[in-house]
């Protein structure tokens, strides 16, 4: 069935040739949209007729053999919850384009599809040089979605994405080539099967420090994340939620898959540092959401914290609290991308994205006020929604260290958790309560939950339920990894 | 039989998503939908009440590395009764409400949220694994979050429930942290595997998980220093109020502390008697001091929840679930009867009544009994619970005995005085408005209903498993003494100036009591405001420092190049002298290199 694999990342790269070519026509994007929905059909259909390996199904054909670089892709069951992720919501960012009033509508499909077949060869990749190729397509075209659809500081926010994740690259690309260069293979598989191919721990810890960084800059860990504010404030509607659902996930997915996997060793020697990294990440980023004033931007920055929670179940380095991260990977992605959609929306109906412009949408728009509040309740973790699960264990799993610096991190982490039910109450409270403002009351007609859009938000609001209520669906295919052995021993 | 369990929250659960896609116009559909889960769980609560056993069903929700969730229930005869009064007053406040709410245009969304709340305290009180638990007990907070903010006439609404929902969650950071310990220390979360295992925990990590646990139950049971948010959660509507104060939401958090008895010894069971011994003398004293009828009930409610904490720090389970089963019926009997009083009196405050005894005959009676049953006279309710806690103390004695003892009998005083003085104000004296009419009959019903076991809650516990031994004379004598001081000094007060509030001889203390002892105003001080300007300067350090040392970089970088850029701008001149110098430069590396300097 690598058939399948194959066309997991053959049918959005058709489909972006497609719109490329076309991209003056409106039915091109169409077609491509179809793509993407085939894309994402295909990828459903990945644990079929799965095999007994740790990967499920493997493709792998010489490239560049000179530098190490082989066309080398392959699923399990860590990767494959961010494959379905990331094809589900590019095509709902299709979606969004084709039935919103966008500006050469095509055009961004295109680049749309060309940055999921990056983002998917990131997750499909089972050599390390495929993996930082496919790390590195993703940045041009996201670069030119924030340029030339974003807001009016799109030009700074843009540059400063590009150079500030290009230098993260580069150290990525330096220990990419400390990875190859003294272990002589790219096979991530093999690699994290032994546990760092034979390097040596001081080989490992550079190894680890190089490749940490540069996906410590996209995840982004603080106080590495300086580019995300301005990135996401400013791109499109579906530039924020690709940003925010998937691309974020391209750094935590690595540094689990390619630094824990390749350099075990550094990861155990660094991982004090990240922890104390995330934990500051968490409280430092509920603080500044409380203090902004701007819709986007907040929830631009409730990334960082809710990253922060990712990572620290990273930098547990336990089997618990791997999981933890790869859940709260998923959550984060299904919960920020509807919370990117909603408020995207509500900025177009109304032509404002400041708090003190907004209030009484529950008056207004009862419909979207309804699913921005459920929204809002999904981040800050409620249980029984999917965010809760990811957040809680890494919680779990920081205590479970049995160290008095550990309960600490533990303890602060957890505050952090009540800090981002300060802000997003706050956020719902200016928003939806309170008399509707003139700009609310004027844009009663666009404010409305369309079909079209309860087509767009129901996946992300039933995939929210669903993971809160039955979280076994996904932890059941993290555990039954092999690769999570290896990297939590 | 055990399988049916899951009915208690699942139906009005899957009856609350029902009622959440109804359209707004559908009043009728939206009752009858929201009624018919409710009332499916009350009769399986019946049902399970009724077999009299304990009953289990578990399967396995999550594992997380080593560590598994269960999706698992228990139903004790205890907890049968629980849930039965769950579903009782859930199903009476579903009906009151249809009548309540009939000019609402937001009723359609109430009644479900309302139904929600019923499922995720049901599924609190049958939860079996601490995780399970979790999940309900924070759904029901974010219901009440909905539901207290409901009346969008109301300016202080939003905040009130904002309030509700911040203050229970800084203790459910405890509570989480406490689950994550005892997890952690035992390797399970299912309650009977962790009190299983506790022996095996060192005292000192017990003693931890235990105060956790109680900052989660102190913040959903409002108990100081976490009982702020109850007050001003009267915003609701209510019959919200009813329902959070009688038989959710406060209720949990005793119940909890039920469930995780064993934790409570030593150190911990004392911290416990302090916390309740504190709230409930603070909170009877507000309530003795407010003018707002909904505030003083609110008031009581904390003062009540506190003697079932009380209970627990003197490891009388029983007598705090007896006590909980009591006041969740008289409770609700007031607060429903408030919900009339108000639509009478046309407003909350004390000093706009009277006289109400005329006009509302079943208004006067029914409420009468609450008033009678919470201040504790026999053979009403309320007198056997009170009674049962405060005589496991007097046996428990030692410190935390003592505690809970002569506290109790100081709020039991207390009680009497601000009960007899709000039922004399409401409806005796001369009428200061209109003398009222009873409520219609879907309102009127629940207020009847109630009245039951208000009355007979008491004597008909001596036949069930709830309590063991009748009353002794010691502490029933003092306690008795002390309710019949307070109803008198209070009664004796009004009686020589009828026109004036008994609690104007509390003279310059009132406004402080009646304030709540100023805590709101401590709490924004210590709390709020600084964490309010933390997050203005993390914000404006992000985008100064932290951001600044980004943009500085290249601004830098930029600066750099523009220097350098400066230096080739040179004129003719200055380049051939340096074509030049590179030249000697290059000439001597060169020599030196062929003559073998660095060989």
């Amino acid at each position: 069935m690598t058939a399948v694999l194959i066309a997991v990342l053959a049918l959005p790269a058709a489909g972006g040739v497609l719109a490329a070519l076309g991209h003056r026509h409106r039915s091109a994007g169409w077609l491509a949209t179809g793509f993407a929905a085939a894309g994402l059909l295909a990828a459903v259909f990945l644990p079929a007729s799965r095999g007994d390996g740790p990967l499920w199904h493997r493709f792998d054909v010489a490239w560049a053999p000179a530098i190490g670089l082989r066309f080398d892709i392959g699923v399990d069951g860590i990767s494959y919850p961010l494959i379905v992720l990331t094809a589900l919501l590019t095509l709902l960012c299709c979606l969004h384009t084709m039935s919103e009033t966008t500006r050469r509508p095509t055009a961004l499909i295109g680049l749309l599809l060309a940055v999921e077949v990056g983002i998917l060869g990131v997750f499909l990749a089972a050599n390390i040089v495929a993996f930082f190729v496919f790390f590195e397509i993703v940045l041009l075209p996201m670069y030119a979605i924030i340029a030339f659809w974003g807001g009016p500081g799109r030009r700074a926010a843009a540059a400063k994405f590009a150079l500030y994740t290009v230098l993260g690259s580069l150290l990525l690309l330096v220990g990419v080539y400390v990875v190859v260069s003294s272990t002589g293979t790219g096979d991530l598989v093999a690699l994290a099967e032994s546990g760092g191919g034979g390097m040596s721990p001081a080989t490992q810890l550079v190894a680890f420090a190089l490749l940490g960084v540069g996906f410590a800059v996209k995840s982004p860990l603080w106080p590495l994340h300086s580019w995300l504010p301005a990135a996401h404030t400013e791109a499109p509607t579906v530039g924020s939620v690709i940003l925010a659902g998937v691309l974020l996930k391209m750094g935590t997915y690595g540094l689990i898959r390619v630094g824990l996997g390749v350099a075990p060793e550094g990861a155990h020697a660094a991982a004090p540092v990240l922890l104390v990294l995330a934990v500051a990440a968490i409280v430092v980023g509920g603080l500044i959401c409380l203090a902004q004033r701007e819709l986007k931007r907040l929830i631009a920055y409730s990334s960082v914290g809710h990253m922060g929670f990712v990572l620290l179940g990273i930098a547990t380095l336990s089997g618990t609290g791997i999981t933890a991260a790869l859940y709260g990977n998923i959550a984060h992605g299904l919960i920020t991308g509807l919370l990117f959609f909603l408020v995207g929306s509500i900025k177009q109906a109304t032509g404002h994205g400041m708090l003190t412009e907004l209030g009484g949408l529950r008056t207004t728009a009862p419909g979207l006020a309804g699913i921005l509040g459920f929204a809002a309740l999904a981040s800050l973790g409620l249980p029984g929604l999917a965010g809760f699960w990811g957040e809680a264990f890494a919680v779990y799993a920081t205590l479970a260290g049995d160290s008095t610096a550990r309960a600490v991190a533990a303890a602060v982490a957890a505050a952090g958790a009540a800090l981002a039910a300060a802000y997003l109450l706050r956020m719902i409270r200016r928003v939806n309560y309170g008399p509707p403002t003139a700009a609310v009351d004027g844009a009663a007609a666009a404010l409305r939950v369309t079909p079209i859009r309860l087509a767009l938000w129901g996946p992300l609001v039933a995939a929210t339920v669903l993971l809160g209520v039955v979280p076994g669906l996904l932890l059941d295919g993290f555990t039954a990894a092999p690769f999570l052995e290896w990297v939590s021993r | 039989m055990s399988a049916s369990i899951w009915l208690l929250p699942l139906a009005p659960a899957a009856c609350a998503l029902a009622g959440l896609l109804v359209p707004p116009s559908g009043r009728r559909p939206a009752a009858a939908i929201a009624v018919t889960g409710t009332a499916i769980a009350f009769v399986t609560a019946v049902a399970l009440a009724f077999g009299g056993g304990t009953y289990h069903f578990a399967t396995r929700l999550a594992g997380f590395g080593d560590i598994t969730v269960h999706a698992a229930v228990t139903v004790t005869p205890v907890a049968a009764y629980v849930a039965v009064a769950v579903a009782t007053v859930a199903l009476l406040v579903q009906v009151y409400s249809y009548a309540y709410l009939r000019d609402d245009d937001r009723y359609v969304p109430y009644a479900a949220q309302v139904a929600l709340f019923t499922a995720a305290m049901l599924l609190v009180v049958v939860s079996d694994d601490l995780v399970l638990l979790l999940i309900g007990w924070e759904l029901m907070g974010a219901c009440s979050y909905l539901l207290i903010g409901h009346d969008r006439r109301l300016p202080e609404a939003p905040a009130a429930a904002v309030k509700a929902f911040l203050v229970t969650r800084v203790g459910d950071v405890g509570l989480l942290l406490g689950i994550a310990l005892l997890g952690f220390h035992t390797g399970s979360f299912r309650i009977p595997e962790v009190l299983a295992a506790l022996p095996d925990m060192t005292p000192g990590t017990v003693t931890a998980a235990a105060l956790l646990v109680l900052a989660g139950a102190a913040g959903k049971s409002a108990q100081f220093p976490l009982h702020s948010w109850l007050p001003d959660a009267m915003a609701g509507p209510t019959p919200v109020s009813a329902l959070i104060h009688a038989a959710t939401m406060v209720a949990a958090g005793a119940f909890l502390l039920f469930r995780l008895l064993p934790l409570y010894t030593g150190a911990a069971a004392v911290v416990v008697a302090l916390v309740a011994a504190v709230t409930m003398i603070g909170a009877a004293l507000a309530a003795l001091a407010s003018d707002d009828l909904k505030r003083v009930l609110a008031w009581s409610t904390v003062s009540q929840v506190a003697f079932m904490f009380g209970g627990i720090a003197v490891a009388a389970g029983d007598a705090a679930v007896f006590h909980l089963l009591s006041h969740a019926a008289f409770k609700a009997l007031l607060f429903l009867a408030a919900g009339a009083v108000i639509h009478v009196a046309g407003g909350n405050s004390l000093a706009a009544m009277g006289g109400l005894r005329h006009g509302a005959p079943v208004l006067f009676t029914t409420m009468t009994l609450g008033f009678a049953a919470l201040a504790g006279i026999p053979p009403l309710s309320g007198f056997w619970s009170k009674e049962s806690i405060l005589g496991a103390a007097a046996g428990a004695g030692g410190l935390t005995g003592n505690l809970v003892l002569w506290a109790g009998i100081v709020t039991v005083a207390l009680t009497a005085a601000y009960a007899t003085r709000a039922w004399l104000l409401v409806f005796l004296g001369a009428p200061r408005g209109s003398t009222g009419h009873d409520p219609e009959p879907l309102m009127r019903w629940p207020l009847l209903i109630l009245a039951v076991p208000t009355v007979l809650l008491g004597v008909a516990a001596f036949a069930g498993p709830v309590s063991g031994e009748p009353p002794h004379l010691w502490p029933t004598l003092p306690v008795l003494a002390a309710t019949a001081l307070g109803a008198a000094a209070v009664y004796l007060w009004w009686r020589r100036e009828p026109a004036t509030d008994p609690a104007t001889r509390l003279g310059a203390a009132r406004p402080l009591f009646a304030a709540g002892f100023g805590f709101d105003t401590l709490q924004r001080a210590l709390v709020v405001i600084p964490v309010t300007l933390l997050g203005r300067f993390a914000s404006w350090a992000d985008v100064t420092i932290v951001d600044g040392a980004v943009d500085g970089s290249g601004h830098v970088t930029s600066a750099t190049a523009r220097r350098i850029a400066g230096w080739h701008l040179a004129g003719l001149p200055r380049h051939l002298w340096f074509t030049a110098a590179g030249a000697v430069l290059l000439a001597a590396v060169g020599t030196a290199a062929y003559l073998g300097m660095w060989a």
